[in-house]
């Protein structure tokens, strides 16, 4: 592997929000590579950081110690057009149609709009949007506002794409069904992908590697290999392995 | 899909209770035998729209329209653009924001007086003095809207490394709009009181002006007559308003 290292490699990384009072720990330990191409899953419960190292990887915060390395010699990583951001609210324009909320990356990036346009048309068919690219985000119900959002996302062929609990605000059985469409996106794109979430279960359903955080203090608790074949499907949810799985991050948790 | 039908049931009722209203009035005048000068019947307020010429109403009601429509405006450019410097320039913000709330408790009607001192009689003052009564809620309302973006909006475009002026004209200008029209709405009905208290106390022309000159001799129905032509003029400046907000602002996003 040394010929060819991750794509991204977190080292060491602490971040201390300074507070008036009294400094605040917020991540800390935090070490794992991702491999171009992966779906990483960053699992832990509210204040374990998680959304903290989403950001430090999107260049929006600085940290302490440690280091963070995007990109190689190999597969080049330009930050400011190789990522692509999805939250927990779909954070559509309310004034513009689908398409053109789809197209803002590209217009900010100044990229060419003819081509970008295209692109946008066929990530709308991708994520199941066909038919809703004149339509106002308003027209749309909450699952597929989040696909726009993915599109959005994708628009501009970033290289890593950023997510932070994309599905925490949908209903249940709509969120089992944007995981697997996730993982049909992500399989079609080969995007490599960090995704931030709560949900032990869908962080163990849909990444290749799990890494967890855990609160109070903020560290890095774990980092493993999903080894579930993909495509992965709803009824592998009552495998033994994936049982195996979710009882070793509930026991990290201190939930057994 | 009623939407049709219920539109048109909906502009029916609406002038079928402006005629009845109507026809109330004159019910009782004529019924109850009201004498003219205390209350004039709704035909003869009309007739005095006979004497065209008498009352000059083609001449006053222009000088009145411009007056509010003047100030409306000239209210709207200035509103708008020191909410915008405010967006930019938080100092800004924080040093006069607060100067110019306090400043809006004096009542500008009584300004009225003082800007004769200064400006003299004329359309001049007028403008000034609905300018001064309907700047603020639009000021405010404006400023509202240009800070209400999720600030993970900001983040998403951030890691496009979106210029200010992007953020401006893309998310925040637009974002504003609703909130800009709903100032504008509240701006109309005060800007027409501001124009007709100048052409009560400093004017030679306006139907404000009108009133004073046919009050001498207990003219109600030209009085009256006035105050429909006023409120005609407050009417069609607020069917623009609505007009342009049609136009611009999707219908989701609209505030009432």
């Amino acid at each position: 592997m040394s010929a060819n290292p991750a794509f991204i490699q977190l080292d060491g990384v602490r971040k201390v929000y300074r507070g008036r009072r009294a400094d605040f720990l917020a991540v800390s330990d935090v070490t794992f590579d991702v491999s171009l191409g992966e779906l990483v899953c960053m699992v832990g419960p509210s204040g374990c950081g998680k959304t903290t190292v989403l950001k430090i990887l999107a260049g929006l915060h600085s940290h302490e110690d440690g280091t963070v390395r995007i990109g190689s010699n190999a597969e080049k990583f330009d930050p400011a057009r190789d990522i692509g951001m999805v939250f927990q609210q779909p954070l559509l324009l309310k004034w513009r149609r689908v398409i053109d909320n789809v197209l803002l990356p590209a217009e900010i990036l100044g990229l060419n709009m003819a081509e970008a346009r295209d692109r946008a048309g066929h990530l709308l068919e991708m994520v199941g949007l066909t038919g809703f690219a004149e339509s106002y985000p308003y027209e749309l119900s909450g699952g597929m506002q989040q696909r726009a959002a993915i599109a959005r996302a994708l628009v501009h062929d970033p290289k890593l794409i950023l997510m932070d609990e994309p599905f925490g605000a949908l209903d249940a059985l709509t969120r089992e069904k944007m995981n697997l469409e996730l993982l049909r996106i992500w399989s079609e794109s080969g995007k490599t992908i960090v995704f931030v979430t709560h949900g032990i279960q869908e962080a163990v359903f849909l990444g290749s590697r799990v890494v967890v955080l855990t609160a109070g203090p903020a560290r890095m608790a774990d980092n493993f290999l999903v080894d579930l074949p993909y495509p992965r499907t709803l009824d592998m949810k009552t495998q033994e392995a994936f049982g195996d799985y979710t009882r070793r991050i509930y026991k990290l948790l201190g939930m057994e | 899909m009623d939407d049709g039908r219920d539109k048109l049931r909906k502009w029916v009722l609406i002038i079928v209770m402006h005629l009845a209203a109507l026809a109330a009035w004159q019910a009782w005048i004529t019924l109850g035998e009201v004498e003219p000068y205390i209350m004039p019947a709704p035909l003869d307020t009309f007739a005095t729209l006979l004497e065209w010429k008498t009352y000059a109403w083609g001449h006053n009601t222009l000088i009145t329209a411009a007056s509010v429509f003047g100030g409306f405006w000239l209210a709207v450019v200035v509103g708008v653009g020191m909410a915008v410097l405010f967006s930019w320039s938080r100092w800004l913000n924080d040093a006069l924001m607060p100067l110019i709330v306090s400043l809006n408790m004096i009542p500008k009607v009584a300004l009225g007086p003082i800007f004769i001192v200064w400006f003299s009689y004329g359309l001049g003052p007028n403008i000034l003095i609905a300018f001064s009564i309907c700047f603020l809620p639009i000021l405010i309302t404006t400023s509202r809207g240009l800070g209400e973006v999720e600030p993970e909006l900001i983040d998403l475009v951030r890691t496009l490394r979106a210029s200010r002026w992007q953020i401006f004209t893309k998310i925040q200008l637009p974002g504003a709009l609703p909130f800009i029209f709903s100032g504008m709405k509240v701006a109309v009905v005060l800007a027409v009181a501001g124009a007709i208290v100048g052409e009560f106390i400093a004017s030679e022309e306006g139907l404000g002006y009108l009133m004073m000159q046919v009050q001498v001799t207990l003219d109600t129905a030209g009085m009256f007559m006035a105050v429909l032509m006023i409120t005609a003029v407050g009417v069609s400046l607020y069917a623009i308003v609505l007009l342009l907000e049609r136009l611009l602002v999707v219908s989701d996003a609209r505030m009432e």
